[in-house]
């Protein structure tokens, strides 16, 4: 059965699974994403320039996927489209369908737009056949790519990405929301919990981008800006320092009240959630990579020696994200309400929301991503491809 | 203007059937829809008290919950639990073997505090699964009672995570959230939950506390009564009798 | 002059707009149609899950359904301690044979383990309450030879 002492009888299975686990994680990403893309644009930190374009279409990638674990999760998907119709406006979890879509349509598809538009012309016009027909499409309908036009582009892009950071907080602050105001679970129950899901998606958002731009660039056999890359590491550095701090502060007050939840979840955290709490998520997936970035803050090393370091940080940090979203998720369904009892949480594989789904739709962003670059480049050097 | 006295008849009668038909309307509009009987949701306001000294544990509540309600098994709407409690232990011994639907083997240690506690839901007034549910497919009706539409619930299973006392699940089959419904469909005909019926000792019984004739009243005013996690302040209406310190 | 410049540097920007107000309209238009128009009547949800919840059929039927036939039976257990034990409560739901009584008799419960639910000896049971160990209360033998299951008092 997999129960240890006493659990009321409805608490032995778990409700939300692997894929639950997978939608903060995604939505994660592309906070984070876009955070990094604002950094140059509003914040005007040009050294991550190169990164823009790329940062725009990794949150795009994975804004698409997002919704996906979510349907597969519910009992009735048919019927998500409630959330639109009649939302209940006590609870976070309505406001999903209303923020999902304003961040897509308004801020990240419309900003795309216009960060492209004048690519976007020029193809409708140089290629040929379906090419063709997408790119006019994707016009909208208008030819105008006047240096006026484009200052204009520049201008409202601006205002977009203004209003984009409050939008991706939300995008992602209010699925922390979801679990910290559940005040019957004491795992979850925190109002530290939308910051430290906005540090950690921040976090890992911009170990996605540095990654991906660094595997990109070694692809295309590019020479990868290291300014770029080092500032974008220094980013990095210092947000996970952040998230890390949250998450310490968080464990310590709990530990220091000790209130009567406190020897059930420290007894969950020693046993069933060891590995991936302890061993994964802070070693492996903390500790590990923000000791690595420290060290090449500290010190000058060469920058063969600095991509390498870059690179095993932000896999690092990727996994320890998705580590500590596990243990957000699963853990707080391991231990029972009445604090006497734990339970088994056995991830199936080929099923409904097994291990299977859930890996396909931690590759999926990556296949959206790969047809993404192919149809929007974001690479400066490039020109117009024939069909 | 003269009126004749045939005028005024015809004139009164049908004011009368005017007035008749919006009452009758009036009625019914502050019933359920779609029923014509007596039953009037603003007048009731149900809930459920529990003495703790009379329950012996046989299960027959969580036989005839499961039966009237087709409770899928190994799901519960009702379960009963068995506290032992001793001062050499620092948690209570808690059991409740498959919900205690074939009852417990009996306890026989001695020197132990032993004791029954069936759980239910607690229709919650302040209910946080009614709060977090994201499309308003479970709600706290008019009268008191915590119930779900289950032509229109999601199956998020948010509910279930907010709910501080475990009784909800997730139908397997209908694929929805499911839980007590303090027998809703035999309530409203004056009939007394299948859980109450079946109790052989009366250790629990429906209760509306709209009712100035109901014993809840004095029920409350005369015995120590405790709710399940009263920090939550959920408003659970499950009111125990002589309910342990040590129940969770 | 200024303005005819404005519509021509950012007229593309209409595009976008117009395709967001057009989803915007749709989706209120959608909306209109399909939400049941009683939502939000007495809370937010549907007032037909109300009736929906009512309609479930009954399984048990209520000791006031027994009684009606079973006068005597219900005389001969309200003089005793099983006054306030319902007749369900060991016979089972029998709202089927109170629709229809003589199409569907319902069976006797097997006595052993019906009264041995409820009392066999348990120290979580309250003190007060009637509990033997069956083995050395009557040697094994079944309840009813003694007691009368109605008035079981002896």
């Amino acid at each position: 059965m997999g129960v240890d002492g006493f659990m009321y009888p409805n608490e032995v299975e778990l409700q939300w699974s692997l894929l639950i686990v997978l939608y903060p994680y995604i939505t994660g990403l592309v906070a984070g994403a876009f955070i990094l893309a604002s950094l140059e644009r509003v914040f005007k930190v040009e050294e991550v320039r190169p990164t823009y374009r790329l940062a725009l279409l990794t949150a795009l990638a994975f804004l698409l996927v997002a919704p996906l674990p979510l349907q597969l999760h519910l009992g009735h998907p048919e019927r998500s489209f409630e959330m639109y119709l009649t939302p209940h406006r006590s609870s976070a979890m309505a406001m999903f369908g209303f923020v999902y879509l304003w961040y897509l349509m308004v801020v990240l598809l419309v900003e795309v737009w216009l960060e492209y538009r004048a690519d976007i012309v020029a193809f409708s016009q140089s290629c040929q056949g379906v090419r063709r027909w997408i790119y006019k499409i994707l016009t909208l309908g208008s030819g105008n790519v006047s240096p006026a036009s484009l200052r204009v582009d520049n201008k409202v892009g601006y205002i977009i990405t203004i209003i984009g950071i409050p939008s991706a907080f939300l995008l992602h602050g209010y699925v922390g929301f979801i679990f910290g105001s559940v005040k019957a679970n004491p795992w979850w129950s925190t109002p530290l919990m939308p910051i430290v899901f906005l540090f950690s998606a921040m976090t890992s958002g911009i170990a996605a981008v540095l990654a991906l731009y660094m595997v990109s660039m070694k692809l295309r056999k590019t020479p990868i800006d290291m300014r770029c890359v080092d500032t974008v590491a220094k980013y990095l550095f210092y947000m996970f320092v952040i998230d890390f701090s949250l998450e310490m502060l968080d464990l310590v007050q709990r530990t220091y009240e000790a209130d009567e939840s406190f020897r059930s979840l420290d007894f969950m955290v020693h046993t069933r959630l060891w590995t991936s709490q302890v061993v994964i998520q802070i070693f492996l997936g903390t500790l590990l990579p923000i000791t690595l970035l420290a060290v090449t803050q500290l010190w000058k090393f060469t920058e063969s020696l600095r991509r390498q370091v870059y690179l095993g940080a932000s896999i690092l940090t990727l996994v320890g994200i998705l580590a500590m979203r596990w243990n957000v998720v699963i853990g707080g369904q391991l231990f029972s309400k009445s604090f006497l009892g734990y339970t088994t949480y056995k991830v199936q594989f080929a099923a409904r929301e097994g291990l299977l789904p859930a890996v396909a739709m931690l590759i999926l962003p990556f296949v959206l991503f790969f047809v993404l670059v192919k149809l929007l480049p974001p690479w400066q050097d490039s020109k117009p491809t024939e069909v | 203007m003269e009126i004749s006295r045939r005028e005024l008849l015809t004139k009164c009668s049908k004011l009368l059937i005017l007035t008749a038909t919006a009452a009758k309307a009036l009625e019914n509009s502050r019933t359920a829809p779609g029923h014509d009987d007596t039953y009037r949701m603003a007048e009731h306001w149900w809930g459920m008290i529990v003495d703790i000294d009379k329950c012996i544990g046989c299960g027959n509540c969580v036989r005839a919950c499961s039966k009237e309600n087709q409770v899928p098994q190994g799901y519960f709407r009702t379960w009963v639990e068995r506290y032992q409690v001793t001062e050499d232990r620092e948690h209570p011994l808690v059991e409740s073997p498959n919900g205690a639907i074939n009852g417990f083997s009996p306890a026989t240690r001695e020197d132990t505090k032993s004791f029954y506690v069936p759980k239910l839901c607690n229709h919650c007034a302040d209910s946080p699964c009614v709060q977090v549910c994201p499309v308003g497919a479970t709600f706290v009706s008019p009268d008191g009672v915590v119930l779900v539409d289950p032509d229109y619930c999601l199956g998020c299973r948010y509910c279930m995570q907010a709910c501080p006392y475990g009784c909800r699940y997730f139908h397997p089959e209908k694929e929805i959230a499911d839980k007590c419904t303090l027998c809703y469909h035999r309530i409203t005909k004056g009939l007394t939950t299948a859980c109450c019926e079946s109790c052989p000792t009366g250790a629990r019984q429906l209760v509306d506390l709209k009712d100035p004739k109901d014993p809840v009243h004095e029920f409350l005013r005369n015995n120590k009564v405790q709710v399940l996690k009263p920090q939550m302040a959920t408003g659970s209406k499950v009111y125990y009798k002589n309910l342990d310190g040590s129940v969770r | 002059m200024a303005v005819h410049r404005l519509l021509r540097d950012s007229g593309h920007l209409l595009r976008p707009l117009l395709i967001l107000l057009a989803g915007l309209g749709i989706f209120l238009l959608v909306r209109s149609a399909v939400v049941p128009k009683a939502f939000g009547q007495y809370g937010h949800y549907r007032p037909a899950a109300l009736a929906v919840n009512r309609q479930n059929p009954l399984v048990f039927a209520g000791q006031g359904a027994c009684v009606v036939c079973h006068d005597d039976e219900a005389k001969a257990r309200a003089a005793g301690k099983h006054a306030h034990v319902a007749c369900e409560a060991c016979h089972g739901p029998q709202a089927q044979h109170a629709a229809d009584p003589l199409a569907l008799k319902p069976t006797l419960p097997d006595v052993a383990t019906l009264c041995a639910r409820c009392h066999a000896k348990d120290t979580a049971k309250p003190k007060t309450f009637p509990q033997v160990i069956t083995a050395e209360h009557s040697g094994g033998v079944v309840c009813n030879t003694c007691h009368q299951p109605h008035n079981p008092h002896l």
